[in-house]
């Protein structure tokens, strides 16, 4: 089975509401849930949908083609219609649309009578329990976490109002749930606070604020200082100040505010200091499109920052994968003091997707802080040189007899200005060494599909769910199609593709951006050539079917 | 435990008002019985953010206008930690303004040194956030065109709790208010006037010198509307001294967990705390 829901309306009208329900109902039933988010920049009134996907095997996207569409607005009928499949039915109002194959429901009547007209979603949700035969109770429970007292009083009402006026279509069999079901923003929330953030700071900015809005919620039972503060040139400072200081810092912002970010990025790069810095992109330029999706920054973020110095980024590609990333980077960051960047897209940010559970006790903490015997006796070198580049780490405040300086400027092995060229060469070598190592430790894309693909298909971090379905699909009718989802992107990890690429027939890369940006990296770092190109910048996210119609085009 | 702070060499030109300021600094903290290894300077760029080079203390020499930020940070990770971000005008009221009006407001338990010589120094003589109007610059060829910040009126006005100025002429005065201000529990702000020997000939030693007056004893240094008035008197006469001091709850203790508990950088971290926040997503 592989159903999808559609809920169509205006902002404000309460999609959310049936959406969480949905999802938390079919989830308990022991389902696999996909929810796609498409939201306009408004906080009431315009035309939002999400698509509620489920089925009993794993998921990784949404489909093109819908079978209900459950409509707050006349709107979402013409918009969304032709999107339904051959047997969909059109879940509306009595009072909306008298057209004869709808699937009609008093609800705004109903309403009435119980009296609050804010409740037509829930009675709606009631009417689609019954629709597809789940299971009322675990219906009835999700209502009752999501609302209180009187409130609730009336959506229980509404919900039983329309299981029982619905009519039943299928019964679906009830499983065995051990999932949970999370977005991208939370799963990230969780790999920090996993990994031990003690200080998250930054100024709100979709699509990356509910990171920020995640761990406030968690901050006092968690013992962390989450901070709004005046902007983004501050927040990155703030987050250096406190890794300085030894704590596990945090920020994150969207293209714009990152670009704020950028001056102090080269402050990290030549003080060596740790910070992990979620880029959520949105399509730009400047506002572009706030609440849409687009991976348009990936160049920018890779070269933010003025100089030259170290720096990671990690493309993030589901939920699951955030959380386990973002654990990472705070190690990584640690023992190459140095930023690294998580690289999200609004698409990742939004969707919830059914995951098996995280697995906490599979997180490392790892500081590379040195011990007092580590030191040489004397002044403390923040800055020794050394094989390997990294010095040895210690926090202000930690040893009598040392004290910690870092400096903006060109320094010295204690932290101190100096403009020798001797110093200036060996400093830069010492800084750069740093990423020549860590290129030995970043970890090859994902790879999907079968071994030696005749067709290979490149592409980063979240269009791996739509890719992943769509090489399945393909791969049905011949099987020879593969392909390499990266997560670490830079340093650029090669191995992979060239093995993979050398004996394609043809490399076809797939990126949410106009230019290209991932295939001028692999024109960069290998010799391969690229033959196909799917490029979207529309905003709205790619899926599986879509990727499979665009190959065929190509063809 | 050493408490004695190491000077180097530092590049400032001879006669420099920085000289002194430093030199009140040493002995405030050592008079305080602060161990370098306790103390952390943090300072953006310019002439006098070079501190942290010529004193032996933690220091942090950060970004153009970006001193208050990893102060801030270094601060709220370890409040066991004497934090003093120090800068020049230039730094503190042009470059970093939205930060100097957003710390104000969080009254974070820090003190805030400004080396205030009304003219940039570092890149060579252009009107500063404190230059006087109409007065003429290696790029003001006609006149600085816009009026001065007043730093203490804007920071009164902000809420701070602490707002003093200090004379660099004036070593023995200038470490009592030091003093005071690193005791102080919160933002403290110290406006301190000084000479730039070489790019500011209007400023000069002797104009401070025949202008700045110590606040009288029985002054009121709580009463609000009184310190306002202070704030703004800068011409024929110019009040050096606390200007207003009252207590004020800082940003930190309105934070359980760091009012009573350990510095965020003494918390141990374990992964499987945080387990039980899935809980949510089932």
């Amino acid at each position: 089975m592989d159903y999808t829901i559609l809920i169509g309306g205006a902002a404000g009208q309460g999609i959310e509401t049936v959406v969480h329900l949905l999802e938390r109902t079919i989830k308990r039933s022991g389902y696999h849930v996909f929810t796609y988010k498409n939201y306009m920049s408004m906080v009431r009134g315009g035309h939002n949908f999400m698509q509620v996907r489920f089925s009993d095997k794993p998921l990784y996207t949404y489909k093109t083609k819908v079978d209900m569409i459950f409509a707050l607005t006349e709107e979402s009928v013409q918009i969304h219609r032709e999107n339904l499949n051959e047997d969909g039915i059109i879940l509306v109002d009595d009072e909306m649309l008298q057209e004869e194959d709808f699937y009609h429901l008093s609800l705004n009547k109903i309403a009435k009578e119980i009296g609050n007209s804010k409740i037509i979603p829930t009675i709606g949700f009631g009417a689609i329990v019954k629709y597809l035969g789940m299971d009322i109770e675990i219906a009835e429970n999700a209502v009752k976490e999501m609302f209180k007292d009187r409130i609730l009083e009336v959506n229980l009402k509404g919900l039983i109002k329309g299981y029982d006026i619905g009519i039943e279509k299928y019964s679906i069999e009830l499983k065995k749930d051990e999932n949970i079901i999370i977005n991208g923003n939370q799963a990230l929330a969780l790999g920090a606070i996993a990994a031990g953030v003690k200080y998250y700071c930054g100024y709100p900015m979709t699509p990356s604020t509910s990171v920020m809005s995640y761990i406030s919620s968690k901050a006092s039972q968690m013992g962390i200082l989450v901070d709004q503060i005046e902007d983004e040139v501050g927040a990155l400072n703030m987050v250096l100040g406190a890794t300085y200081a030894g704590v596990r810092a945090m920020t994150g912002s969207s293209g714009g505010g990152f670009a704020l970010m950028t001056e102090a990025m080269s402050l990290a790069g030549i003080t060596e200091l740790p910070a992990v810095i979620v880029n959520a992109q949105r399509p730009g330029p400047a506002t572009g499109l706030s609440t849409r999706t687009e991976q348009g920054d990936l160049r920018f973020v890779i070269h933010s920052g003025h100089g030259e110095f170290p720096k990671m980024v990690i493309s993030l590609r589901t939920p699951e994968d955030a959380f386990y990333q973002t654990a990472r980077a705070f190690n990584l960051a640690e023992k190459y003091q140095m930023p690294v960047i998580l690289l999200t897209e609004e698409y990742l940010t939004d969707y919830m997707m059914t995951s098996k559970p995280f697995e906490f006790d599979k997180i490392r903490i790892e500081r590379y802080l040195s011990s007092k015997d580590e030191l040489e006796e004397g002044r403390y070198k923040r800055y020794k040189y050394t094989d390997n580049g990294v010095s040895p780490r210690i926090n202000p405040g930690q040893y009598e007899d040392k004290i910690v300086l870092v400096d903006s400027h060109e320094h010295d092995e204690y932290g101190n200005i100096d403009e020798a060229i001797e110093t200036r060469n060996k400093m830069m070598d010492k800084r750069m060494k740093k990423f020549e190592i860590l290129a030995n430790e970043v970890e090859e894309p994902w790879q999907m599909g079968v071994d030696n693909p005749e067709i290979l298909f490149v592409a980063f971090g979240a269009t791996y769910g739509a890719l992943k379905e769509a090489v399945d699909e393909l791969n049905k009718e011949k099987s020879s199609f593969g392909a390499l989802v990266y997560g670490d992107i830079w340093p650029f990890p090669t191995k992979l593709i060239n093995e993979l690429g050398k004996n394609a027939k043809k490399i076809i890369t797939i990126e949410q951006n106009r230019t290209g940006q991932l295939e001028s990296l692999i024109n960069e770092k290998t010799r391969l050539v690229v033959g196909g190109r799917i490029l979207k910048y529309d905003g709205r996210p790619l899926n599986g079917d879509e990727i499979v119609k665009e190959y065929k085009k190509l063809k | 435990m050493n408490c004695e702070y190491e000077l180097y060499d530092p590049s400032w030109c001879p006669g420099c008002g920085n000289y002194m300021i430093r030199t009140a600094l040493k002995q405030a903290l050592e008079e305080l019985n602060i161990p370098p290894y306790k103390a952390v300077i943090v300072t953006g760029i310019g002439q006098a953010a070079k501190m942290p080079h010529y004193i032996n203390a933690n220091g942090f020499n950060g970004l153009h206008g970006r001193a208050l930020p990893p102060a801030i940070g270094i601060k709220l990770s370890n409040k066991d930690l004497t934090v003093i971000a120090e800068s020049g005008d230039g730094d503190t009221y042009g470059e970093g303004g939205n930060h100097f009006i957003n710390t104000i407001r969080r009254n974070i338990n820090i003190a805030h040194f400004v080396h205030d010589n009304q003219i940039y120094g570092l890149t060579k003589g252009q009107g500063s956030p404190t230059t006087a109007l109409g007065q003429i610059t290696t790029l003001q060829y006609e006149g600085v065109k816009v009026e001065p910040v007043k730093p203490l009126a804007l920071s009164l006005t902000m809420g701070a709790g602490f707002v003093a100025r200090g004379f660099s002429g004036d070593i023995p005065h200038l470490v009592e208010l030091m003093k005071e201000a690193i005791l102080y529990k919160g933002y403290a702000h110290l406006d301190i006037l000084q000479p730039c020997v070489v790019w500011n000939k209007v400023n000069t030693y002797q104009w401070y010198k025949d202008r700045a007056y110590k606040l009288p004893d029985d002054y009121d240094y709580t009463d609000f509307d009184l310190a306002y008035k202070k704030a703004l008197e800068f011409g024929d006469e110019i009040p050096i001294g606390i200007l207003y001091k009252v207590e004020r709850e800082t940003y930190e203790d309105r934070f359980e967990f760091i009012r009573n508990g350990k510095p965020l950088v003494d918390v141990k971290l374990d992964p499987m705390d945080a387990e039980k926040l899935m809980n949510d997503f089932y």
